[in-house]
């Protein structure tokens, strides 16, 4: 397409590149708080976020409750099966190679889809309608309500994210664990009871996200968790692995990206946007936008 | 005799800390040569700029008179420089026998289309590196575990294999990193004539060390870091007169 | 006893089944004895498929010729994507193979000439049982030669001590590459042999989920142990067969001995185990009674 069409484009392409990076952002914060304190892929983490989404869709189609509640209930579901995944599958593995806990999370990735599929069925589902859709108008961009209420609600999440991060005693032991294991460990901070709280942070984000993804594409399916789980954490190793600035920098940077790149004519290139920048700064700058080098001591 | 190694004015510093500041040494042909310095002082930092896997920021290192500054590990190894780690790091799930084979690797060529042919040459290779590197277990006395899996010597023995590993490669200058630390009064014994051994057939020795006595009745020269600066270098008993040095190992005398 | 040779089916089964060990022995290598992550395996899987199927379809060429230009060209593209990327590490690595594998599945969705998203069909069957297995026996020859030889030692070495190795003398990068190619070579051969016999191709079918399958069979089997990717691929596609009665939780039961096996035995079924001891000390036994009476 000519350029001056893309241009007149370019502002709604952004707000709706923002909107979808707001929800890469919410999960691509799991992945970087996973990775910061025990150096794990939670390949199943784009589960748990699929996981929120039926979840959600069950509440509002089966006890019919309105859009929050919905996403309180897909929070309420997640954050104890994160922690239960793990206690169960990962941390038997601390000690062992690289490649075990790897293999482990791959395993119960595999595992949950086969289960939602079971009882569900492959297909995807219709996510209803369940906010009275309106459209605002700022000059040449639209906003749906329902993009306005992800891109509150996301950034809310965010900010609470951070403060409790930066500010409270849980944070900070979060920091410490992040930074040195065992020193953490040797100054009375309950590792493994942080580490469960981090998995937990990141579920419930994760299954937040779920629901408001339901809601904006209207459909749900058991196999959503994968591509939109490998694009997220692209998006974290692009902002810079384990730094939470970078991951919601790193989710934004992709949902726009992804956008630009659909909109420019690449549409059914559209999966590969994510990993061809992955790539690319892997090999420019490994540790990504917001990352820190390491020195390795020898 | 001739100066085989020469570091000028190496300097390296990490994110703000300074590990070595303006370093300059001279290690000569045929002799032993002492690192000493309290912990931290920089030590086995000039071991890993030596051997390239620190780059340092400024400065020269001349082998030979040749300048090796950066260069890559393996291309180092390769010149004559082979070195043992202060926290050996051997290939724990191989065999003895093989540890010390990878230790002959820059004295090989063949590779793997050699590995799936096995031409006359390439075999010939093999019989020469498996009989050079049972020579050198032989000289560091491990000649009969050579089957034994690397994890589970017990540690004295572990720290003669990475030894072994080191001389397999059949190095002008070998750099011993503490290879004395964990080891008991017989073990040291047997180390120190181990490594006079090596020193007369003809192998230039760097160590670095902690143990005093090991390193002055051992030495023909010394050298002294601390905080990243070299504070003296001279014979073994002008080192110990030296009240820099002293005071940098005991800190300021109270009086 | 008979119907197992000559039954269709099971030959067909097991011709697949040689198809993955001709690749699970290329990832053995890149991840069992040089220690590199590989996430994205079936990508070079796909590469072989495709150039040789394009080959037999448009040129004409013999089979033989076709695996080996297949191979070839898996081989290649393992060198463009290791060169850039072996500088990285462990888990980078991991998701950059993982990354590029669906770039690749992506980009022969968009090309014309793999035949897009409909799949190139019309490839002649020429790939047989006795051609995959004396593949498969070639495979694992020389994957033995590689294991015993100067080059092999320096790819552990690479696995169990990168900057130890470095310091030994070895390029590691160089050697890193040279097994990603050796590694792809392998996957590629396999691809194509899956292409002359599967007729059809489609790029979804060299996905992640193909990959994933393909390191399972090693890491299961036991990493860095030849009769470990042989058992693991053995077991893992054998096994479905004997398990269609429970279709449904096949991939239930699949994805939870994943898990279990990584807690209960993380090296895999035959990892660190000494085969060649145990073959040893039987004979030994054996000698000893026949001789004492």
């Amino acid at each position: 397409m000519d350029i001056n069409s893309f241009l007149q484009l370019l502002p709604q392409q952004l707000v709706n590149g923002v909107t979808l990076g707001a929800t890469y952002a919410l999960i691509a914060l799991g992945y970087t708080m996973v990775y910061g304190i025990i150096q794990l892929i939670n390949f199943a983490h784009g589960e748990v976020y699929m996981i929120g989404a039926f979840t959600g869709l069950y509440m509002v189609t089966v006890y019919r409750v309105n859009f929050f509640l919905a996403m309180f209930a897909a929070i309420l579901m997640c954050v104890p099966l994160a922690v239960v995944i793990e206690r169960v599958a990962y941390r038997p593995l601390r000690n062992s190679t690289r490649l075990a806990p790897l293999i482990s999370a791959l395993g119960v990735s595999l595992f949950l889809q086969t289960l939602v599929t079971l009882i569900k069925g492959p297909n995807p589902q219709g996510f209803p309608q369940i906010i009275k859709d309106s459209v605002y108008v700022l000059g040449p961009i639209k906003f749906s309500l329902v993009q306005m209420i992800i891109l509150i609600v996301a950034s809310l999440l965010m900010v609470l994210l951070h403060l409790t991060v930066k500010y409270t005693k849980v944070g900070k032991a979060m920091r410490a664990t992040s930074e040195n294991y065992e020193t953490a460990y040797l100054m009375g901070i309950n590792v493994n009871r942080i580490i469960s709280f981090t998995f937990a942070l990141g579920a419930a984000l994760a299954a937040a996200g779920g629901v408001l993804v339901g809601m904006y594409f209207n459909s749900v399916h058991p196999f959503m968790g994968v591509t939109v789980g490998l694009k997220s954490f692209c998006a974290a190793v692009l902002g810079g692995i384990g730094s939470i600035p970078g991951a919601m920098l790193g989710g934004m940077f992709l949902g726009v990206a992804e956008v630009m790149g659909v909109a420019a004519g690449f549409g059914t290139y559209r999966d590969a946007i994510a990993f061809a920048l992955l790539i690319l700064v892997l090999l420019v700058k490994p540790t990504g936008l917001l990352g820190r080098p390491i020195q390795r001591k020898v | 005799m001739s100066t085989l190694l020469e570091l000028k004015n190496l300097t390296i510093n990490f994110g703000g800390l300074m590990a070595l500041d303006r370093v300059s040494l001279e290690v000569e042909e045929g002799k032993i040569c002492a690192l000493i310095g309290p912990n931290g002082a920089g030590k086995s930092t000039v071991f890993n700029v030596i051997t390239g896997i620190y780059k340092p920021n400024s400065g020269q290192i001349l082998y030979r008179g040749q300048d090796i500054t950066g260069g890559e590990p393996y291309l180092i190894t390769a010149m004559g420089i082979a070195r043992t780690f202060q926290n050996i790091r051997l290939f724990k799930n191989l065999s003895v026998l093989d540890n010390v084979k990878i230790g002959r690797h820059c004295k090989g060529h063949a590779g793997p289309f050699g590995a799936i042919s096995r031409l006359p040459g390439v075999k010939a290779e093999e019989r020469d590196i498996t009989k050079k590197a049972q020579e050198v277990l032989s000289i560091v006395g491990l000649a009969d575990r050579q089957k034994e899996l690397a994890k589970n010597l017990p540690y004295g023995e572990q720290r003669r294999l990475e030894i072994a590993r080191a001389l397999a490669a059949e190095p002008q200058l070998l750099l011993l990193d503490e290879p004395a630390a964990g080891t008991n009064p017989q073990e040291k014994l047997a180390l120190m004539q181990m490594v006079q051994q090596i020193r007369d057939m003809g192998v230039t020795l760097m160590l670095v060390e902690h143990d005093m006595s090991f390193v002055m009745s051992l030495s023909d020269h010394v050298d002294v870091l601390n905080y990243g600066s070299k504070i003296a270098g001279g014979t073994p008993a002008a080192i110990q007169q030296n009240s820099a040095v002293v005071e940098a190992y005991l800190g300021n005398q109270v009086d | 006893m008979l119907d197992l040779i000559t039954n269709p089916y099971y030959t067909q089964v097991l011709t697949v089944m040689g198809i993955y060990l001709v690749a699970a022995l290329g990832l053995h290598l890149i991840t069992g004895i040089t220690g590199q992550f590989s996430f994205g395996h079936a990508a070079f899987m796909s590469v072989g498929a495709y150039s040789s199927a394009l080959l037999t379809l448009h040129l004409h060429t013999p089979l033989v010729l076709n695996l080996l230009l297949g191979g070839t060209a898996a081989a290649l593209i393992g060198i463009l994507l290791g060169f850039p990327s072996l500088r990285l590490t462990g888990d980078y690595l991991g998701i950059t193979t993982l990354g590029f594998a669906e770039i690749v599945r992506v980009l022969f969705i968009n090309m014309g000439i793999t035949g897009g998203a409909s799949g190139l069909a019309g490839i002649p069957r020429e790939t047989n049982f006795a051609l995959v297995y004396v593949v498969v026996i070639l495979g694992i020859w020389a994957m033995y030669r590689i294991h015993d030889s100067r080059f092999g030692r320096a790819l552990a070495a690479i696995r169990e001590d990168e900057i130890a190795a470095e310091s030994m003398g070895i390029n590691t990068l160089l050697y890193k590459v040279t097994s990603f190619a050796i590694g792809s070579f392998y996957a590629g051969v396999s691809g194509a042999l899956f292409a002359h016999l599967m007729q059809y191709l489609n790029p979804n079918d060299f996905g992640i989920a193909r990959s994933f399958d393909v390191l399972n069979f090693v890491v299961l089997g036991g990493l860095g142990s030849i009769p470990g990717a042989v058992l693991g691929t053995g077991v893992l596609t054998l096994a479905p067969e004997f398990l269609r009665f429970i279709r449904e939780y096949r991939m239930l039961i699949y994805s939870l001995l994943m898990v279990l096996m990584m807690i209960f035995r993380p090296n895999g079924l035959l990892g660190g185990v000494d085969l060649k001891g145990i073959f040893k000390n039987l004979f030994r036994r054996k000698f000893s009674k026949a001789v004492s009476g």
